[in-house]
């Protein structure tokens, strides 16, 4: 693997080494020393085109833990805004011998560029680019989805037990919300798909892409029924942007409290669904809009601990990416 | 200019339109004589070019070509432009109005005719803005351009859309006066917000914002209803969808007076170029899909679409070598036109070289009503506005070694057919030997003063 930009990209083998080094880089995140030698002496630089502390905190953490010099680049604007352009951005970095580049990107599609455009020789690492691809963070809720429910089929894993090894064939995840948006949704029906588990997607019809029929998965405009005959193992809600619902003719659906009536996931809604099921969300949340805070607080609610995966995951991206292969390697 | 110091010509065994193959004698300016191979009266002093095997066209007439000058000398001149123009076959262009300043007045209109003319490559014809600034607000003079030195007869707001429906009718009715014409850019504004590729398969997967086909169709189904009922010709930029072309053919079956246009890009690539997030394939309006492709060669091939225009749109490095939806819309296209209608339609056997001939020259002259000189048949005693084509050459597009200033083709790298080996600007060579003559210094209309 020289880049990841998309999980489109990611073969089965490939995706379960991913989910498997993050489950060896989590483990070692219980020791009382949390810190590895690992890339000692590479350089990560995270490139941020785009705010987002908690996704540049994350791969901080991950690549400090793996002992890379980290350095951070805000680098918010564009060449629209006259800022400095993405080529001359790479360009510097590549004249400062970045190994890795974590790039995320309001335009779509610029992670792309940068790996292919031939201004860089570092890996990149998507982290977010316009409404495209968001890899690492489907890879850790695919983390988080296995480790709850992987290979089982339908019952909560017992403690200590991560899968690792196991795809995620027969779960099913519903993904709801923002998906016309959404590189959330996006990479995680891709990686989702790839790992053997069914998708749905439920979403007002306007927040649905023209063109989602060619994507591998259902879709359906009715939240209600999906849980109570879909009985999905897993539920991801959205984050529903407040400009969505501004706009005037232009808003995405009429007011915040219809979409919370038909799109939030409340208590009542919680008591729907199957007893392992797990409630999911990629941050920050919007209590009482896409979801309640009991469901946001209840057990089912995975919320925080997509957060710690998340270190794990990017751990093992930045440490695939970087030293290449697992063999033989001892953590 | 005169045309007495340059030397008669013969083309040696030329296939006039594709047909059989003759001696052309061009003298004065205009077609002496078309002969029987070796049955020609050669007059002295005349330069021989063996031109067997060669397609004989009138000169190529593009209704859409972006100069960019003023303003945006950078990315083009008038200069540089229609020297890309010759090398691409053609004897006239219209200059497109969105330059800054933009030709929404008679002095600018008059300026790019002028720099048309002391270039001399071409017969520059501009295009005056419908509305102010392109502003879309009010009409611009039409009046004082189509009265100007210029005397324009195509108007449009191109790269914008006339949207306002009153203001549309008002310019369709208004241009009537002066036998002009409306060229639409369709594109509904509300629907196409922020829009950056087709909207359909591929921008839902790559996550670009969609440019979808109904906010084309929707403004020429509009305008072809408002030519109908006030009586005025439309003309219609640069359709894309095969909703376009079933609209188009609907209105022309009801007898509107409607023309339309598709680029070359339009008959041969697709949305799925964008996946490579490369901004050279960013265009407005957008690549379509493979169907949509197969419905405008339909309707070239059927006579639904009246012309190829390139709609060639030279940008800096700067304005391509950045993210796509950063980036500027647009891409090169004079000296790769002819090359693209021949793989899509002549090669396939959906247009023969007359067909060529009307689509690229005689027709798109008749719209731009040009045609007393230009878009002529290639005859006895007709005006020397000529192309001569090698069809069975193959050549690779290399976007550096092009005349336009710019080097935003989207056929970089690929091979195409068809070369052109001599264009002819009343009777005088512009190309040569496939490569762009320097034109003599125009020294009458230059004067001394500079």
């Amino acid at each position: 693997m020289r880049h990841l930009l998309s999980t489109a990209d990611l073969a089965k083998d490939e995706a379960i080494e991913l989910l498997d080094t993050a489950a060896q880089m989590a483990a070692t995140q219980s020791r009382e020393i949390k810190k590895l030698p690992t890339l000692r002496g590479r350089t990560v630089v995270n490139l941020f085109f785009e705010d987002s502390t908690r996704t540049r905190i994350s791969f901080e953490t991950a690549a400090k833990r793996l002992s890379a010099d980290v350095i951070n680049f805000s680098a918010k604007g564009s060449s629209v805004s006259k800022g400095e352009s993405l080529k001359d951005t790479a360009l510097t970095l590549h004249a400062m011998g970045a190994d890795a580049v974590v790039v995320r990107h309001w335009a779509s599609g610029a992670p792309y560029q940068l790996a292919h455009a031939g201004w860089l020789d570092a890996a990149v690492l998507n982290a977010g680019d316009g409404t495209h691809m968001h890899p690492t963070q489907a890879l850790l809720d695919a983390y988080t989805i296995r480790r709850h429910l992987g290979g089982r089929g339908g019952g909560l894993r017992r403690g200590g037990d991560d899968g690792v090894g196991a795809d995620l064939a027969g779960l099913r995840v519903a993904i709801v919300g923002d998906v016309l948006h959404s590189r959330v949704a996006r990479a995680n029906v891709r990686l989702l798909r790839t790992l053997g588990a069914e998708v749905t997607l439920v979403a007002p019809p306007t927040l649905l892409p023209v063109g989602v029929e060619s994507w591998p998965c259902r879709t359906s405009y009715d939240l209600d029924a999906t849980l109570a005959d879909w009985q999905p193992d897993a539920v991801m809600m959205l984050r529903v942007q407040r400009e969505r619902m501004s706009g005037g003719a232009g808003a995405f659906f009429p007011s915040p409290l219809e979409y919370t009536r038909y799109f939030g996931l409340d208590a009542r809604r919680l008591a729907v669904l199957p007893p392992h099921s797990i409630v999911m969300h990629p941050g920050p949340m919007n209590r009482g809009l896409e979801i309640s805070a009991e469901a946001a607080d209840s057990e089912r609610a995975v919320i925080v601990e997509q957060v710690a995966n998340g270190v794990a995951v990017r751990m093992a991206a930045l440490y695939l990416l970087l030293s290449g292969t697992t063999e033989g390697t001892a953590l | 200019m005169t045309t007495t110091s340059v030397p008669p010509v013969v083309l040696r065994g030329a296939r006039p339109l594709g047909g059989e193959a003759a001696d052309v004698v061009l003298a004065d300016g205009v077609i002496r004589e078309i002969a029987a191979p070796g049955a020609a009266a050669v007059p002295e002093g005349a330069v021989e070019i063996a031109a067997d095997g060669h397609v004989l066209l009138p000169g190529l007439v593009d209704l859409h070509t972006h100069l960019r000058e003023p303003g945006r000398e950078d990315a083009e001149t008038v200069a540089s432009g229609t020297r890309a123009a010759a090398a691409g076959g053609f004897t006239a262009v219209h200059a497109m109005a969105n330059t800054s300043p933009v030709a929404d007045t008679a002095g600018v209109v008059e300026q790019v005719w002028r720099l048309g003319q002391e270039a001399g490559w071409v017969d520059v014809h501009p295009v005056g803005a419908v509305t102010v600034g392109l502003d879309g607000e009010r009409l611009a003079e039409l009046g004082a351009m189509a009265d100007s030195a210029a005397r324009v007869r195509v108007f449009s707001d191109d790269g914008r859309c006339v949207h306002d429906p009153i203001l549309m009718r008002r310019a369709l009715e208004y241009v009537k006066a002066f036998d002009g014409v409306v060229a639409q850019h369709a594109q509904e504004p509300r629907l196409t917000e922020g829009a950056q590729m087709n909207e359909g398969v591929v921008s839902a997967e790559i996550g670009l914002a969609g440019w979808p086909a109904v906010a084309e169709e929707a403004i020429i189904a509009r305008d072809v209803l408002l030519a109908e009922h006030v009586g005025s010709r439309l003309h219609v930029c640069h359709l894309s969808t095969a909703g376009s072309v079933e609209i188009v053919r609907w209105a022309k079956g009801r007898g509107i007076d409607v023309t339309a246009e598709v680029t070359p890009h339009h008959l041969i690539l697709t949305d799925e170029l964008a996946r490579t997030y490369d901004p050279t394939f960013k265009v407005n309006p957008p690549l379509r899909t493979a169907a949509d492709v197969e419905a405008v060669r339909a309707g070239l091939a059927d006579g639904t679409i009246d012309i190829v225009a390139t709609d060639h749109a030279p940008h800096t490095r700067e304005d391509k070598d950045c993210e796509w939806g950063a980036a500027a819309f647009g891409m090169t296209g004079l000296e790769t036109a002819l090359s693209v209608v021949q793989a899509t339609m002549v090669d396939a056997g959906r247009l023969t070289w007359a067909d060529v001939a009307r689509v690229m020259s005689a027709n798109p002259a008749r719209i731009g009503r040009i045609d007393g000189t230009q878009g002529r048949p290639v005859a006895v005693g007709e005006p020397a506005n000529l192309t001569l084509v090698d069809p069975s050459a193959t050549r690779t597009v290399d976007g550096a070694a092009q005349a336009t200033a710019s080097g935003n083709t989207p056929f970089a790298g690929r091979e195409l057919p068809g070369r052109v080996v001599a264009t002819f600007l009343r009777g005088r060579a512009t190309v040569a030997d496939g490569a762009p003559v320097a034109a003599p210094a125009p020294a009458a209309a230059r004067g001394g003063v500079r």
